[in-house]
């Protein structure tokens, strides 16, 4: 083979490959993205209808309630504007707290309830999910997000 | 006292490294002997005075001193001594100290292990590496010193991250680190190559071992970490895609690739420019991944709070180091030029497009890491890409690089017949079809995903020992002992990581495939019954720990009525924090693992006598996913063990820069 065709055959070869790898990641992109909105987008019905996405805010102080019998559990999060109720059923995270920063993955019911496939955790005491605490500094602008976190801290 | 002494040495450091970074580089730009000589002395004044600052912070978390900022907000009296060690690397301070300690000691390696280097090639590999020293001294000293006092002293500490209290602490740190940084010497030798603009096999030869250890040290950091991630944070999973977990494996990715590349360079004299691109690119992804996990962009428990300054000053030490390396490489690639030529099908061939497979994967994984960023700085909206995006890139890409590496070996330099290949590797293509069709119904149930999986492993296993069988078949040397005797310690190292990749991915596929996970809401008394096995929840009791409060539950396995194993996990309430922490309690076994771990007590006023949510996994093969890491790093250990590397140098110093070596024999 002349040096000439090797070459092409290379670049031929690397530009298939590139080309099957990015058809791969937009594929792969457009049906994996996860968006994330704040309790008040969901109220505002910015929110899709049967495709996953995110939540985040605090969990409503004295709203968690566990069903007899099974792993499902109901809890409202909240931005301090708008309140969201949310059912999950499997264990909540170590960290999970009335009153606490949370981030949820699920869809949105019919009844505008959020059912959570997946409740994240945290992983320190201090800290508050960033996708959480903008929800609530969007939905609040004149109360810094560090203040509340102090106060839900206190609050506990 | 201690502290202050630590920050002196510390600042001491800083001007020590600037001499290291900027005098050898002009001793070697004017020809000045004795500038040349100041590389080693410099370089190994400023590992002595890193240590000295590294050993006074450890020295007052072991001694608790609740003086120094660092040690307050990261240790407490109760702690056990291990932890306060540990504790040492445990905050985002103690943590870059820790990455500059390891910086040193690879320049302090560099300048031992190299007394036949010749002079202006050490002085501006031992530069280089002072400069990337001077950026990471002063990000300690501007931005995050770990002596800060803390005026008035606080009477007791606020704890280490409980999640941090584990004996994963103590290592997966240590070894992770070792491997990021480790890239910085094959940088190093790049970049030095580049400044005297000679790149020749001699050049790779002299950096390949010390890829190979830190590639070797990074697959083991990362193995650690996820083996920790699995039993300890109660969710039973090995791997999550999290974008921490990502700035470790791009440049795994890049390392891996790099090695290979490298084999190439030295053996045949090709590739040299990918390989110097790959050298930078490596460590630039070290760089990145500092950069993700410790200016605060990331939420994860590798983040700690953030601090604007660090992530403007890694950032832009970030851009100053990839953007002025690739500019050099840009001005002088054309005078490395691309090296010998080989054929379309070749071990040089199928070892290139193994690196541009691993590289596609590689900017794949940074692609889903890094668009989420982009789209909130810019504020574009919140997005978050989650395992399925990286399992549907990924495995197609891998998959076919993991064929290759049945093929490579096996093919000759330069030009591999396809009909030789087909003799040589048919059997082993029909051992791993029959094994993909069999052992999947053995296990119980067939799935062609599962199918596809240990036809890979199958293939790597079968088609290696074929690699071997002929090597031992063609050998001159009479006798089985004196054939195996013939290979090169690196052959078997690169077997032996071969093997390690395939029982990878035989761990990889079977717990995918079978894995079984129930979470369950057991009353005391109760059992369950999970893909055969009884679970017994007898009850839950609350014990004392060292520094934390537990609760412990005891779940009887039976299978078929034979008690098997008792299992014990636990709940742990820390006493500084309060935060609470999941102890899984696991049965580990060659053929896959039980695992119990306690959820929150689910009976009215959370009464732990009560009944418990319960999580009860199966995990088929899943120490195999560790276990064959091991082995691939135990393969590069190997490889870097083998004489040629300390023989060649001798030999070498005198011809050094003759050009390449060719026709070098395979292995």
């Amino acid at each position: 083979m002349k040096p000439r065709t090797r070459r092409l055959g290379w670049i031929v070869a690397g530009l298939a490959v590139l080309g099957v790898a990015s058809a791969l990641v937009l594929n792969a992109f457009q049906s994996n993205l996860v968006f994330f909105f704040s309790p008040s987008q969901v109220a505002a019905h910015e929110a899709p209808q049967g495709r996953a996405f995110r939540i985040g805010g605090l969990v409503e102080a004295g709203s968690l309630t566990r069903e007899p019998n099974s792993l499902t559990v109901h809890f409202r999060v909240t931005d301090t504007a708008q309140t969201i109720p949310v059912s999950y059923t499997g264990m909540l995270p170590d960290l999970f707290k009335e009153g606490k920063g949370v981030v949820a993955q699920g869809t949105l019911g019919p009844d505008g309830t959020f059912h959570a496939s997946e409740v994240l955790a945290k992983h320190d005491e201090n800290y508050m999910p960033p996708a959480a605490a903008d929800a609530v500094k969007k939905a609040h602008e004149q109360m810094s997000t560090k203040t509340l976190v102090t106060t839900s801290t206190a609050s506990k | 006292m201690i502290p202050e002494l630590g920050h002196f040495a510390l600042i001491l450091a800083l001007l020590v490294a600037i001499a290291q970074g900027t005098l050898p580089l002009i001793g070697a730009a004017t020809d000045e002997p004795r500038l040349l000589a100041l590389a080693r002395p410099t370089a190994r004044a400023q590992f002595a005075l890193v240590v000295i600052a590294w050993v006074c912070l450890a020295a007052s978390f072991m001694g608790n001193d609740f003086s120094v900022l660092n040690v307050a907000t990261n240790s407490n009296s109760e702690l056990p001594l291990r932890y306060r060690f540990a504790a040492t690397w445990g905050s985002h301070e103690g943590s870059m100290l820790l990455w500059t300690l390891m910086l040193a000691g690879w320049t302090f390696a560099v300048s031992v292990f190299s007394r036949h280097l010749p002079p202006v090639l050490l002085a501006r590999v031992i530069s280089v590496m002072g400069l990337v020293s001077v950026g990471f001294l002063a990000f300690v000293l501007f931005t995050s010193n770990p002596f800060e006092r803390l005026v008035p002293a606080a009477a007791e500490g606020r704890d280490l991250n409980p999640l941090l209290q584990d004996p994963g602490m103590v290592i997966h740190p240590p070894m992770l680190y070792m491997g990021y940084v480790g890239f910085s010497v094959a940088f190093a030798f790049a970049l030095a190559a580049l400044l005297g603009g000679r790149l020749d096999a001699t050049w790779a030869r002299w950096s390949r071992p010390w890829t190979t250890v830190a590639w070797a040290f990074l697959t083991i950091g990362i193995a650690l970490g996820s083996g920790w991630a699995y039993y300890t944070l109660g969710w039973g999973g090995w791997w999550f895609w999290d974008p921490v977990e990502n700035a470790s494996f791009m440049p795994w990715l890049t390392g891996t690739a790099l090695i290979h590349s490298l084999a190439v360079t030295e053996k045949r004299g090709a590739f040299k420019s990918w390989t110097v691109l790959l050298a930078i690119l490596a460590f630039s992804l070290s760089l990145l991944g500092t950069f993700l996990v410790r200016s605060g962009v990331l939420t994860s428990v590798h983040a700690f709070a953030s601090d604007p300054t660090r992530g403007v000053f890694i950032l832009s030490f970030l851009a100053v180091v990839i953007g002025g390396s690739l500019a050099l490489f840009a001005s002088r690639a054309a005078k490395v030029g691309l090296g010998a030529a080989f054929s379309m099908i070749s071990r040089e061939s199928m070892l290139l497009a193994n690196n541009v497979l691993l590289i596609v994967a590689m900017g794949s994984v940074l692609l889903g890491t890094l668009y989420p960023l982009f789209l909130d700085a810019l504020n574009l909206g919140k997005i978050s890409v989650g395992p399925p995006y990286f399992d549907s890139v990924f495995f197609p890409l891998m998959a076919p690089a993991l064929f290759l590496m049945g093929v490579g070996p096996i093919a000759r330099w330069s030009r591999a017949p396809v009909p030789e290949l087909w003799t040589r590797l048919r059997w082993a293509l029909g051992v791993a079809v029959v094994a993909a069709l069999i052992v999947p119904a053995l296990l119980g149930r067939w799935s062609p995903l599962v199918a596809f999986g240990l036809f890979l492993a199958f293939w790597i296993f079968a088609s290696t020992f074929e690699t071997l069988r002929g090597r031992l078949a063609s050998s001159a040397q009479r006798g089985l002992a004196a054939k195996l005797r013939a290979n090169s310690a690196s052959y078997y190292g690169m077997l032996l990581a071969h093997l390690g990749v395939g029982v990878f991915v035989v761990g990889v596929t079977l717990v995918k495939g079978y894995e079984v996970e129930r979470d369950v809401k057991l009353d005391p008394g109760e059992t369950v019954t999970v893909g055969g096995y009884d679970f017994r929840f007898v009850g839950a009791v609350p014990g004392p720990g060292p520094n934390y409060r537990a609760v412990t539950g005891t779940f009887e396995v039976r299978k078929d009525g034979e008690l098997l194993q008792t299992l014990a996990p636990e709940k742990r309430i820390y006493n500084a924090s309060g935060q609470p922490m999941t102890i899984a309690a696991i049965d580990v076994g060659i053929f896959g693992d039980r695992y119990v771990s306690l959820g929150e007590p689910v009976a009215k006023n959370q009464d732990i006598a009560g009944a418990w949510a319960i999580r009860i996994y199966l995990k088929p093969f899943i120490d195999w996913i560790w276990g064959g890491a091991f082995l691939m790093a135990l393969g590069g250990f190997m490889a870097v063990s083998d004489r040629r590397y300390r023989l060649a140098i001798r030999r070498r110093t005198a011809a050094v820069w003759t050009g390449v070596r060719g026709g070098a024999p395979a292995d």
